[in-house]
């Protein structure tokens, strides 16, 4: 049962990352997300003193709050600093990390974090903390409740806002000619970024969720242009590197999460493969046909 | 606490001498080395090594055994390498970007570090202690050997940075030209991967893996505000580098439980804000000083013309004016009239009495200059550009406020000193 909790968790973040990293890749914001899930620590920080627990309410909304504070300096720093965008994404995202380690250092005694756990979580731990019913009954690991409930808020975000989503994110002009804020639903956007992020923290830690942000959406954007079939392959492929990455952790005996972003990588390393060589073959064709004509 | 502070200065304790010393070397020497990669708008590619170089760091232990120094630097550098040839091929060999490609590369190998990094924990090979000094960084606990293999480090490179001064700053600028003057582009700028690639595995075991783009990075975009002229960017950033690192070892020294790491990232960014918003001319308040004070002269000028205007339409030159009548003409809001008015009578250009108020001399003159500017810059577009008359009021209201004393000398020359302007309007002289 352990087996199938880690699989399930795994998958939950990957295809909650992978639909959101679609976007992400599309907006060429993949930098920003990474910026995001490194930046919501000061957030997840300030939540436990507040809270003095782990309750995910108080979570979410602190990391929602550093998501937008974040995504907001960075374009405060590239419009109205003049720093370049590189630059605005570095300086911004070291700075609140540098935050969050140092809360995490002068509240040792309140905040039940550590390093390890902010840059590689510990899935493993998952199964263990278990839902008890007032009945008695175990109805499985509190992990999965959350995650699962972020991974239904992003499907219904996404299902129900596609198309501004879409639209924003290939032809900003356009959209702001059809009355469709680009800023609104790019902070909207990173709100959601940031959720997932704090909510697949504890599990994979905030340097893998970035893993699986990019690596599967990446991998879908090579095998296709229409994006709904590329968020599907997203989620597909999310899947595999958590099954792949959770078999693979289990035979060398090592961290889960970090053999999952291996996965994924490897997944993507074979579709790149694939992509160039197939790429060639139509290239030879129609060059070939360029010359007999 | 002050002795602590006394003591920490005294430098008398070795080990406060060391890391003092081998945060500065570190924080000055990446400054510098990131400058050039931020100048080529490439500054996320020392966080994507930074964060690849840990795969390089386990395999050469698992290979040697050993937590040898020579085989881990290595290792890290081999794998860095790697990371910016992948990050280079899938950006130019796919449509993948490469802020993906960086964020793709960076978190995978920092995934199959971490695995490698925790199968080499659990293997219960005695020797592993301490590997993960790279994930976070050890600054507070650097000894003599550590401080010796960082300043060879960082001597060779602004060694390296300093005798290709020339050509570093050709492909940081201008990539193409300096391809054109027959430099080995490829070669510099493979050198110049290889310096990135050792600042940061030095500079890694000081601040950590995620924080090391921060000491690449944030130097250089604080130096930026400061100046222009690249050798004195460089210098401030490398001041400001090792002026960090020392301060966070100072920090870390006074609150034991503090980290140096987080701590020297702390003060980069706070030179840097404070750079960005403060930095004289380059920084956001100075803009933003300039933009207010642009926009006070054009309402300025623009009340001050009004003025005129309505004096040779009625011919009452002298006479005093009423808000309302200034109003009719020229549509301001009434709280911003009575501002612009407070600053005209402030500079003397206006006086008020109790029917109204009324350029003084030097007021009427200033109108009638901003008037002559207007009429002539409109002559000007219809005579020598074609422009419609009806179509040239607009571009003179913008360009009245911007005439130079010595333009204004060549319109008058130029157009012969003309008595009309298109509209058949006097064109006052003094």
């Amino acid at each position: 049962m352990s087996n199938f909790y880690i699989i399930l968790t795994g998958s939950l973040v990957a295809m909650s990352c992978g639909i959101l990293g679609c976007f992400l890749i599309l907006r060429k914001m993949a930098m920003v997300g990474d910026a995001i899930s490194h930046a919501v620590l000061p957030g997840i920080v300030l939540a436990f003193l507040w809270s003095g627990s782990r309750d995910s309410l108080t979570m979410l909304i602190g990391a929602g709050t550093l998501g937008i504070l974040t995504t907001f300096l960075i374009e405060f720093l590239t419009h109205k600093g003049k720093l370049q965008s590189d630059a605005s994404i570095g300086v911004t995202f070291t700075w609140l990390f540098a935050l969050g380690v140092i809360l995490i250092s002068a509240f040792a005694g309140q905040v039940d974090l550590d390093q390890e756990c902010v840059l590689y979580g510990e899935i493993a731990l998952v199964p263990l903390d278990t839902i008890i019913l007032a009945s008695g009954t175990d109805i499985g690991p509190y992990a999965i409740y959350l995650l699962g409930a972020v991974f239904l808020m992003v499907v219904l975000f996404v299902s129900l806002s596609f198309n501004q989503l879409k639209i924003t994110s290939f032809d900003p002009q356009y959209a702001i000619s059809l009355g469709i804020s680009a800023t609104f639903w790019n902070y909207l956007l990173m709100s959601f970024v940031s959720f997932t992020t704090v909510a697949s923290f504890e599990s994979v830690g905030a340097i893998l969720v970035v893993a699986f942000l990019i690596a599967p959406a990446a991998t879908a954007y090579l095998l296709t242009h229409d994006l709904k079939k590329m968020i599907i392959i997203a989620c597909l492929i999310g899947i595999l590197s958590a099954v792949g990455g959770h078999y693979l952790a289990m035979s060398i005996n090592g961290s889960i999460a970090g053999a999952m972003a291996s996965v994924a990588g490897i997944l993507f390393g074979i579709a790149f493969v694939y992509v160039k060589l197939t790429s060639k073959k139509v290239a030879k064709l129609t060059s070939g046909v360029a010359v007999s004509t | 606490m002050w002795e602590n502070i006394q003591y920490f200065f005294s430098f008398q304790d070795t080990n406060i001498l060391y890391v003092s010393l081998g945060t500065i070397i570190l924080g000055s020497s990446a400054a510098v080395v990131g400058s050039f990669t931020f100048l080529r708008k490439r500054a996320l590619i020392g966080d994507a090594i930074a964060h690849a170089i840990l795969p390089g760091i386990c395999i050469a232990f698992l290979l040697s055994g050993t937590k040898n120094y020579v085989f881990l630097i290595l290792g890290a550098f081999i794998s860095g390498w790697i990371s910016i040839i992948l990050v280079d091929y899938i950006s130019k060999n796919s449509k993948i970007k490469e802020d993906t490609a960086i964020g793709l590369i960076l978190s995978v190998f920092f995934g199959f570090g971490i695995l490698l990094l925790t199968y080499i924990q659990q293997s219960g090979n005695a020797a592993q202690t301490g590997l993960d000094s790279f994930l976070f960084g050890k600054a507070a606990s650097m000894v003599l050997q550590d401080v010796i293999v960082f300043s060879v480090i960082s001597i060779l490179l602004i060694i390296t940075v300093t005798l290709f001064y020339k050509e570093l700053q050709l492909i940081s600028f201008d990539e193409a030209f300096a391809q054109s003057m027959g430099l080995p582009v490829k070669g510099l700028v493979f050198m110049l991967s290889s310096l990135t690639v050792l600042a940061v595995v030095t500079g890694i075991q000081a601040v950590g893996v995620v924080l090391m783009a921060a000491l690449l990075i944030t130097p250089t975009a604080a130096a930026k505000y400061w100046s222009g002229y690249l050798p004195r960017i460089l210098l401030l950033a490398a001041v400001i580098g090792g002026f960090s690192g020392f301060s966070g070892a100072f920090i870390s020294y006074i609150a034991p439980n503090m980290p140096t790491g987080p701590w020297v990232v702390m003060v980069l960014s706070a030179i840097a804000f404070i750079s960005i918003l403060f930095a004289p001319r380059k920084g956001i308040v100075a803009k933003w000083l300039k933009q207010i004070h642009h926009r006070h002269r054009i309402q300025d000028e623009n009340i001050i013309k009004t003025f005129f205007q309505i004096a040779e339409e009625e011919e009452s030159f002298g006479e005093p004016k009423t808000i309302a009548l200034i109003r009719e003409k020229r549509y301001y809001s009434y709280k911003l009239i009575r501002r612009i008015l407070k600053r005209l009578k402030r500079h003397g250009y206006l006086v008020e009495n109790k029917a109204g108020y009324y350029l003084t001399p030097f007021g009427q003159r200033k109108a009638a200059r901003l008037v002559k500017l207007h009429r002539l810059w409109e002559l000007y577009l219809t005579e020598y550009l074609r422009i419609a008359p009806d179509h040239v009021h607009e571009d003179a209201d913008t360009i009245e406020h911007l005439i130079t004393p010595e333009l204004e000398k060549r319109l008058e020359e130029k157009l012969g000193y003309p008595a009309v302007d298109p509209h058949n309007s006097k064109i006052p002289y003094e």
